[in-house]
């Protein structure tokens, strides 16, 4: 047959009209361009003009459509009729269910507001939430960094006044070595994936460290297979090749950092002069003590009571030494050697310059920017373990040591960071009945005296945060909050509520046990937990544990601010911030979460809601955003301020700003002048800009903190010294885990490592965001199942075959799973695919789905407090520092098992408040 | 049977480079969507929130374990459409006519109006990158975007396949491959690009650049390269404090007034 070509119109209509927002398919935050046909959603791509993701968009992202078309939406107010955890609700109005609301939280709020326990998961409006919680007067309010990342966030904020994710990112376009530890993959997803190509192109270095070689590893130049949980020891031992051979950045650390600063030997703080002010020998002034910062001062590093000399008395020791780490870490000593080698060749013998004048806080000018063009990244691989603060630590020691933050070539931090540890608020706790907190619930500790703890020095807070067993929890505890309410251990509750957290399912540890105790009752037959609020979008697990269920919208269907004053989207060249708007209107009787929220508080008079006249402050959301004030002239968005629109950080409240934002693809940025964009925590056009762009109220140059203080306040307390003292028994932990060094220890140890040697992971799909992905017709055929990988060595010693089972035991519990093959893997590490196992009835899935019969969760497998030691006490599964989960110490044995129909454990089937999805999909819809 | 053309004009294709391809299933997606909303039919999905769903797409990712007789095992994302064969058999076997390859830029497609849904095409193709989409009854494969890359309503730099606009690494290019001179076949030539089982005899236009060789073993040689780097200026802690000493005084712009 002749080829006859049929005419084709290469130039169909694409959509009636594009509207940009922000996605929320994870925690990205990329600009989307969402094309509307005939009033619908047709077609998501990414926003070209976007600063986070430049016009690209992941799986997820272009899966939106899917999300906001999933039947597990939910519908309409809900409230329980069945016993709680049968899922048997009956719908409400939106008039009936803030009336329920407000005749649980009224009684609260005027008698002890403590009895709230406000906990919102992964809440893109935290500046929201908390200034909600501080209205009612709760102490107890956190989001989920407790059990994501807070270890990352706050060893980075201790250490060098920011961290990475979004507080800072290599320098894509100058690093020439970029070494990435473990990563949770949509920390930060589309920006990694821009940056590791940009490195790619540019032919520079990629080493991954991870103990599994998939998605980013898969691509590095050089795979560290590395045992879990020894990421710190393997640093340290970088630190001590460095060291040993001189090759740190003298110049940084004498000018930039803690290390000249002298410890008093009585009492190992800092040596300060009367104003508080760190004190340096001066090399100038043959070496009289002298404040920090003065002009010309040349900081003596050689002293033997310096910080230096301590870190070096500590890293040279051969405890330290490539060959002594070897067996523990997994990686051969003379891999360790050359990875310290390729660190030092690149840092100085290929230091880059730029010819970029700046000034430091000194009043040096400097003519030009000296750049250390090597990098780093991490994110919860070696957050989540027991030792996760003192490893993020080191790992920022390292960096700083090679005088690569902040500098070309280096990592960089995006506003607002740099910020010094003290400029941020500390944890507040008062109660007083009928008001308002005394200020904002986290925040940064610097000694006993900023504890969390009531005047009989028992726990403020439900989650005990900011305690003596974790002092440094600046993101609370929320997976603590269920256990302590049900033991009412540090006191009972009488209302739990949650936002966007599965925590029956997937968000818990001991997971079987958390449904237990949210449906243990009292003698006379009543919850222990008297009343539970909670609020998603979906029908996920945790709806059928609450009392009453505030259906929240889809992301397109909702106003959201990306705040300055929350978790922005700044570039280390920029600052900017962004919004979501209704680009649909919800075909069903739900209401943005934040919205609800101004409803309740109005229905509460929250004082910080309500005008003098008694009147409401705000009518909704999007009402706050504009018009809310934290300060004169900051509010949450920092662009198109003032009348006209155009001041930019600070200025007056404008009613057209969120129209103006709209118009302008739904985001703004302001960029930081060249002269600012390096050394910004030391250089004065950085520190200007940051003061009139109302970051800061002054300029707040900062040493790095190599040595952090605070820590060794609290040491001192565990030592006798001071009011503020702890239970005899953390004494021990105190002083050993919160050394102002860092260290390491094996949590293996402490998790039955020898009766269990495997260690059992999870990691988040690229195609998934925690529970989310399942439900979306789309994401769910990529990544229907979830076995359980399995390295070379104990497939072989099990005699496994493609299709077999497997028990795997903890301390814990037991499960049995699927199992499958993987050589590029850690030979003592196991793992799969986080949050692919689902409940029976819930996200309206089948009952027969793969995800509810096959896919497991390793979360049942998992306590909140480690096997009993023996000593009568039962200490948490989480860092002693920071209090964070320690999902990643769970120690496992494995063996083959009899194929079962199903998963085990496997649970009932919930009651789904919604019903099932249609059985074809034509188009989208 | 369908004759395929004498030669195109251009050779318009996808260079895929598994050195960036981190497998994140963002071109499978964009796709997905793009193509369910323009050319042709909608991509369907079967029994979406079941036990089994199965939908139409244009586009996979297959994820491969390479373990070397010696070194390290390997993990290699394959990203795999149509690859627009210049001897594409998917055509030649098709009884309509509805399979065809555009003489003006190379571009294989169904005429959908013509497929019969009788899938001799997806038999023939020797890569799998046909899919019939249960609903429709017709055969769907990559269309390289054929309504974007010419659209005038979208702007000149949107003018690019979907999977290309949206690939997060930047590990998809495309471009004339009948052109020597375009910036994808110099990345062919560059990286070695190589052709999707060459054996076949289909001339595939699409290529795959390969994964540049992986550094996880270091050659002795190499270590003792780098061993001056790691010289110790001191064996003791001691001795450290007194290398700072002398190095700070060698730093430029140090004085010291002693």
């Amino acid at each position: 047959m002749a080829p006859v070509q049929p005419v084709l119109d290469t130039s169909p209509k694409v959509s009636d009209e594009i509207r940009k927002t922000t996605c929320y398919m994870c925690a990205c935050r990329c600009g989307i361009n969402v094309h509307m046909k005939d009033g619908k959603v047709a077609y998501i791509e990414g926003n070209r003009d976007h600063p986070v993701n430049r016009g690209v968009l992941c799986a997820k992202g272009s899966a939106g459509i899917m999300q906001v078309n999933a039947p597990s939406r939910l519908r309409m107010p809900l409230k329980r009729v069945g016993p709680r955890g049968s899922g048997e609700f009956e719908e409400i109005t939106w008039d009936e269910a803030l009336d329920l609301a407000a005749s649980w939280l009224e009684p609260v709020r005027r008698d002890n507001p403590e009895k709230l326990a406000f906990f919102t998961g992964r809440d893109q409006s935290q500046s929201f939430t908390s200034f909600w919680a501080q209205g009612f007067g709760t102490p107890n309010y956190a989001a989920h960094g407790g059990f994501c990342s807070v270890n990352m966030a706050a060893a980075g904020i201790y250490t060098m006044g920011g961290a990475f994710w979004e507080f800072g990112q290599p320098d894509w376009e100058r690093t020439k070595l970029f070494m990435l530890f473990g990563v949770a993959e949509d920390h930060d997803s589309n920006p990694i994936k821009m940056g590791l190509g940009r490195l790619k192109e540019r032919g520079a270095k990629v080493i991954g460290v991870n103990p599994i070689r998939t998605g980013y590893n898969a691509v590095a130049d050089e795979w560290v297979g590395i045992t879990p949980g020894t990421d710190g020891l393997f640093i340290l031992s970088l630190v001590h090749c460095l060291l040993k051979a001189g090759k740190i950045d003298l110049h940084y650390l004498a000018q930039y950092t803690n290390a000249p600063a002298l410890i008093d030997p009585d009492t190992g703080l800092l040596v300060r002069d009367n104003d508080g002010k760190i004190l340096v020998a001066d090399r100038a002034q043959d070496g009289k003590l002298t404040p920090f910062d003065q002009r010309g001062v040349q900081p003596d590093l050689s002293r033997p009571d310096s910080v230096m000399a301590k870190i070096a008395e500590r890293y040279l020791s051969d405890d330290y030494a490539p060959e002594a780490v070897a067996d523990r870490t997994g990686i051969p000593a003379d891999r360790i050697r050359k990875i310290a080698a390729e660190l030092a060749r690149t840092a100085f013998d290929e230091a880059i310059e730029l010819d970029q004048p700046w000034t430091d806080f000194r009043g040096e000018r400097h003519k030009k920017m000296t750049g250390r063009p090597v990098s780093f990244h991490s994110m919860r691989g070696i957050s989540a373990h027991a030792n996760g603060f003192q490893t993020c630590r080191a790992l920022h020691v390292l960096q700083i040591l090679l005088g690569s933050v902040e500098v070309p070539g280096g990592f960089r931090f995006k506003p607002p960071y740099p910020k010094p540890p003290e400029a941020h608020p500390k944890p507040h706790c008062k109660v007083t009945p009928d008001s308002p907190l005394d200020g904002p619930h986290l925040g940064f500790v610097h000694g006993p005296e900023d504890l969390a703890l009531k005047p009989d020095g028992t726990p403020a807070r439900i989650d005990k945060a900011f305690t003596w067993e974790n002092p440094m929890s600046a993101h609370g505890l929320m997976h603590m909050v269920i256990s302590n309410a049900h033991a009412g251990d540090p006191y009972k509750i009488d209302t739990l509520f949650l936002y966007m957290a599965n925590m029956s399912w997937n968000s818990s540890m001991n997971t079987g046990g958390v449904m237990e105790m949210l449906t243990d009752t009292d003698d006379n037959g009543d919850y222990v937990i008297p009343h539970i609020i909670y609020s998603d979008a979906y029908s996920s697990e945790m709806v059928a544990y609450a009392d009453l269920i505030l259906p929240d919208t889809t992301y397109l269907e909702r106003h959201d601010c990306i705040s300055l004053l929350d978790r922005p989207i700044c570039e280390a060249e920029a600052a900017a911030d962004a919004i979501r708007w209704p680009v649909i209107e919800p075909d069903r009787d739900v209401r943005g979460f934040q919205t609800v929220l101004v409803q309740l508080a109005n229905k509460l008079k929250l004082p910080n809601f309500t005008n003098e006249d008694g009147s409401a402050k705000y009518t909704d959301y999007a009402d706050y955003i504009v018009n809310h004030q934290r300060k004169p002239g900051i509010g949450p968005l920092a662009g198109f301020r003032g009348e006209n629109g155009d001041q930019s950080g600070r200025g007056d409240v404008n009613q057209q700003q969120i129209q103006k934002y709209i118009d302008n693809g739904g985001f703004w940025v302001n960029h930081i002048p060249e002269e600012a964009q390096f050394y910004k925590p030391w250089n004065t056009a950085y520190q200007d800009w940051a003061v009139g762009m109302g970051i800061y109220d002054s300029p707040q140059p900062y040493l790095f903190n190599l040595y952090v203080e605070p820590m060794r306040k609290f040491q001192r307390a565990a030592e006798g010294h001071g009011d503020r003292q702890p239970p005899d028994h953390l004494r021990a932990q105190i002083i050993e885990k919160l050394d102002p060094l860092p260290i390491w220890w094996d949590p293996a140890d402490d998790n039955k490592g020898d009766d269990y040697p495997v260690t059992a992971l999870t990691q988040r799909p690229m195609a998934m965001y925690h529970s989310w992905g399942t439900q979306n017709a789309w994401l769910r055929q990529i990544h229907g199942m979830n076995p359980l990988y399995v390295p070379t060595k104990i497939w072989e010693e099990n005699g496994f075959a493609e299709g077999d089972w497997a028990r795997v035991m903890s301390p814990h519990g037991e499960i049995t799973v699927p199992v499958a093959h993987m050589a590029a893997l850690n030979e003592n590490t196991v793992w799969t695919w986080n949050a692919i196992g689902k409940r029976k009835g819930a996200w309206a899935l089948d009952e027969k789905a793969p995800e509810a019969t096959k896919g497991f969760l390793l979360n049942h497998l998992i306590h909140e407090l480690l096997p009993a030691k023996g000593d009568g006490l039962r200490w948490a599964n989480s860092d002693p520092v920071t209090g964070q989960a320690a999902w990643f110490d769970l120690k496992v044995r494995i063996e083959k098992s009899w194929a079962p129909v199903e998963a085990q454990p496997a649970f009932p089937s919930l009651s789904s408040p919604v019903p099932k999805g249609t059985k074809t999909i034509f188009d989208g819809d | 049977m369908t004759q395929l053309p004498a030669s195109t004009a251009r050779k318009m294709g996808l260079v895929i480079d598994l050195d960036t391809c981190v497998g994140c299933h963002a071109c499978v997606i964009s796709c997905k969507g793009w193509n369910t909303e323009n050319y042709g039919a909608p991509l369907s999905d079967q029994d979406p929130y079941g036990a089994d769903p199965k939908g139409t797409f244009l586009n996979r990712i297959h994820s491969y374990e390479i373990t070397p007789d010696e070194g390290t095992a390997q993990l290699a994302h394959f990203p795999k459409s149509c690859l627009h064969c210049e001897d594409a058999p998917c055509v030649t076997v098709c009884p309509t006519g509805a399979s065809y390859k555009r003489v003006e830029d190379g571009i294989v497609l169904v005429n959908e109006s013509s497929c019969i849904g009788c899938g001799l095409c997806a038999w023939a193709c020797p890569y799998g990158a046909r899919e019939m989409d249960a609903a429709e009854g017709v055969m769907k494969k990559c269309t390289l975007c054929v309504d974007r890359i010419y659209n005038e309503n979208l702007p000149e730099e949107d003018r690019v396949p979907s999977c290309v606009r949206t690939c997060p690494a930047g590990a998809r290019h495309f471009g004339d491959l009948g052109d020597e001179n375009s910036e994808v076949s110099q990345l062919v030539a560059e990286r070695g690009g190589f052709d999707l089982m060459p054996e076949q005899g289909t001339k595939p236009v699409n290529k795959y650049l390969p994964p540049r060789p992986k550094q996880d073993h270091t050659p002795k040689g190499d270590i003792d390269l780098l061993a001056p780097l790691l010289a110790p200026v001191s064996e003791e802690p001691k001795g450290f404090l007194g290398w700072l000493d002398k190095a700070l005084d060698a730093l430029p712009g140090a004085e010291k007034n002693n």
